[in-house]
């Protein structure tokens, strides 16, 4: 594969602008990554409809550029947070399937021995402190690990990933004011997938989204969230600019929810349209947007492209049913682990 | 007689019964607020990773001057002022736990709580279990209780019944200010949530205090008066209340047991049966509103473990079930005294 380069896009010409551009390679393991991650949320959908899941998940299909591109920008050691929609920015900031299929099932080899579930999966060791199912709670955290990487100066940056719902909790723009008073090194990702829940944001947000953090003084950007390459190009940027002490900045990704708000929610048109759906899905599908590029750069054609997805679709296939065949907890564990 | 809940003497003169080892440390008469700010300034001496946040805690030395000075020594790089957004700061605190820090999160009033129970209930209090034991969050959320200080409904509550209830959390209150010192220090070097309690009455109380270290474990409660007639479970400053009672008693010739639990959770059920089991009678004294609360819960870890050995029921007396009001008039009888308990006590011995 041709390691050329793609010319570097315009700044804004604030501090943190530094931009070399991407590796075809890496667009290509970005192309890999989403895949992966719709290959994951295909599966869990099935494990629903087939009734091997127990309780509910929230798919993150639609999505998978904004994981992928904001976490491409960040290090093993920088922290991010997640929310309900959390299976994406898991896989993405580097969490293994199987381990993630096991948690989902409640199974004991799960990232969280069974406890958490879809909702609070967690990664220490990739850095992920966990989904969150209280909207906007990740905020929270996220801003106390970039204070604690400040007092520590331990050079890291903490994302918080959450939908647009969570600019409804008062708790986001009291530490949104925290972090640019003290400067602190976080990158907040709004992701605009329109719909909080089953009500149309409009309906709930008042004014401009980018007004709110600029209220408290931190840098804004906002891209389109289908397209990768601007996500990462933007993201890499905000991290660079946050991680070099000049303070919080606020992506602002618009985007979509192919599926419901959970995988039960299946009949969706008195909240909108399936001409709606069919356009994003058609006409502004991350991954469809990628490869055309990548094809239209000739870096990738649909063989080198069926070939990633093939590779990635047997390592999810190999995933779940590593998770299926987990054991479950051992009932002694059921009141271990409350305290430390 | 005042029904003032505080006519206790103002100084801390409390027995260790069965208390902690004999310090060959120098003892002096220190406030109980002097005694916090000691185990802060020890603590944050000897680990770099603890630190302060919340309002006013800095310069201003919170209203209630407990903290006043720390800043001096440690800067504002650790003793941290906030804006006024309690689950902001206390969100802040989890996340900086999880991460390697060791936050003491100072909440001014208790009944701010109720603004931080999703970081405290959900967040702090789970994210060890959610997680199967991969994160820990080593925080203590330092507050205040305690009604008759004029301040009315909404700067009066004593709410430690609320984090006492959720699986996850440690709550510590201290009655005196060596309990409030070693319970202190224990609490921020403990892997988990606290939230420690203080009563916004006592921060003048004076009681003997070692220099230096002292560590009290959690889960261990302290007989405040050794006694045989009856026994008088008192948390915070209700020690005071029932040490009261105990005098009266006394002078008509009852002999009543004080033990302050000291930590709701971990919870001492042992010294509590043992002593019930001893005396055959038993008061639960707390200033939490009394219904549903942490008398009820005393009470029953009594009358599940001393049944057979009890002449009568186990009794409760919280604070009235009503907002704390304004006037002096009404506040007074929201609480017990000395004087109730000790009325309480006696009918409780049948001596009416």
């Amino acid at each position: 594969m041709a390691a050329n380069k793609e010319a570097s896009l315009s700044t804004s010409g604030l501090p943190g602008q530094a931009e070399s551009p991407v590796d075809m390679e890496e667009w290509l393991h970005m192309y890999r990554q989403m895949f992966r991650i719709r290959s994951f949320e295909e599966q869990v959908n099935q494990l629903y409809t087939k009734a091997i899941m127990p309780g509910l998940a929230h798919l993150y299909i639609g999505e998978e550029a904004i994981a992928v591109g904001v976490c491409e920008a960040l290090n093993k050691t920088d922290y991010i947070t997640s929310t309900h929609r959390g299976h994406g920015h898991c896989l993405a900031k580097g969490a293994s399937p199987d381990r993630m299929f096991a948690e989902l099932l409640g199974k004991d080899a799960g990232y969280c021995r069974g406890k958490g579930g879809s909702m609070h999966i967690a990664d220490q060791e990739g850095g992920n402190l966990g989904a969150n199912a209280i909207v906007g709670a990740g905020a929270g955290i996220a801003t106390g690990a970039a204070f604690s990487a400040k007092m520590r100066k331990s050079d890291q940056v903490a994302v918080s990933f959450f939908g647009e719902g969570a600019l409804g909790q008062g708790l986001l723009y009291e530490v949104m004011n925290m972090a640019s008073l003290w400067k602190l090194p976080i990158l907040y990702v709004c992701e605009n997938n329109l719909y909080n829940e089953y009500t149309p944001y409009k309906q709930t947000t008042a004014g401009e989204i980018s007004a709110r953090p600029a209220a408290f003084g931190i840098r804004v950007e906002e891209v389109d969230g289908q397209d990768v390459r601007t996500v990462h190009y933007t993201a890499r940027r905000l991290i660079e600019y946050a991680r070099a002490g000049h303070g919080p900045a606020f992506l602002l990704c618009n985007t979509y929810r192919y599926h419901g708000h959970h995988v039960g929610d299946i009949n969706r048109t008195y909240y909108r349209s399936k001409e709606e759906e069919l356009h994003w899905s058609t006409e502004r599908d991350p991954l469809k947007m990628l490869a055309t590029w990548l094809t239209e750069q000739g870096a990738a054609d649909d063989s080198i492209i069926n070939q990633i997805e093939k590779e990635a679709h047997a390592e999810i296939q190999a995933a779940v049913e590593f998770g299926i065949q987990a054991p479950y907890p051992d009932p002694k564990e059921v009141d271990e682990h409350v305290y430390a | 007689m005042s029904t003032h809940k505080t006519s206790a003497p103002a100084t801390a003169r409390v027995s260790r019964a069965n208390g902690e080892p004999v310090h060959n440390k120098a003892e002096r008469e220190i406030t109980m607020a002097q005694a916090v700010r000691e185990a802060l300034a020890e603590e944050m001496r000897r680990d770099p990773r603890v630190f302060i946040m919340g309002e006013d805690v800095a310069e201003a030395g919170t209203p209630f001057k407990v903290l006043l000075g720390l800043v001096d020594e440690f800067g504002t790089d650790r003793v941290i002022d906030t804006p006024i957004s309690e689950p902001g700061f206390c969100a802040i605190g989890v996340g900086a736990a999880m991460t390697g820090m060791r936050p003491v999160i100072d909440i001014m009033f208790g009944d701010f709580l109720t603004l931080t129970m999703d970081q405290i209930a959900n967040q702090a209090a789970k994210i060890r279990y959610m997680s199967g034991g991969k994160f820990k969050v080593p925080i203590v959320f330092r507050t205040t209780l305690g009604a008759t200080r004029r301040s009315a409904a909404q700067h009066s509550q004593s709410l430690h019944a609320w984090p006492s209830h959720v699986p996850g959390l440690k709550v510590a209150l201290p009655s005196t200010p060596y309990d409030a010192k070693g319970l202190l220090k224990t609490a921020i070097r403990d892997d988990n949530p606290v939230v420690y309690f203080e009563d916004k009455m006592n921060f003048q109380t004076k009681g003997l205090v070692p220099e230096g270290e002292i560590l009290i474990p959690f889960g261990v409660a302290d007989i405040k008066r050794s006694g045989t007639d009856i026994t008088l479970v008192a948390t915070s400053s209700m020690v005071y209340v029932a040490l009261g009672a105990a005098d009266k008693l006394k002078e008509i010739g009852i002999s009543a047991e004080v033990i302050d639990p000291r930590t709701l959770f971990p919870l001492d059920k042992q010294t509590l049966i043992d002593s019930a089991r001893k005396t055959s009678r038993a008061i639960i004294i707390d200033e939490g509103y009394e219904r549903y609360g942490v008398t009820g819960e005393l009470a029953s870890v009594i009358a599940d473990g001393a049944f057979y050995y009890l002449d009568a029921p186990v009794k409760r007396m919280g604070a009235m079930d009503v907002p704390i009001p304004f006037s002096p008039a009404l506040e007074d009888l929201t609480v017990p005294t000395a004087e109730t308990v000790f009325q309480a006590a006696k009918t409780l011995c049948g001596r009416s």
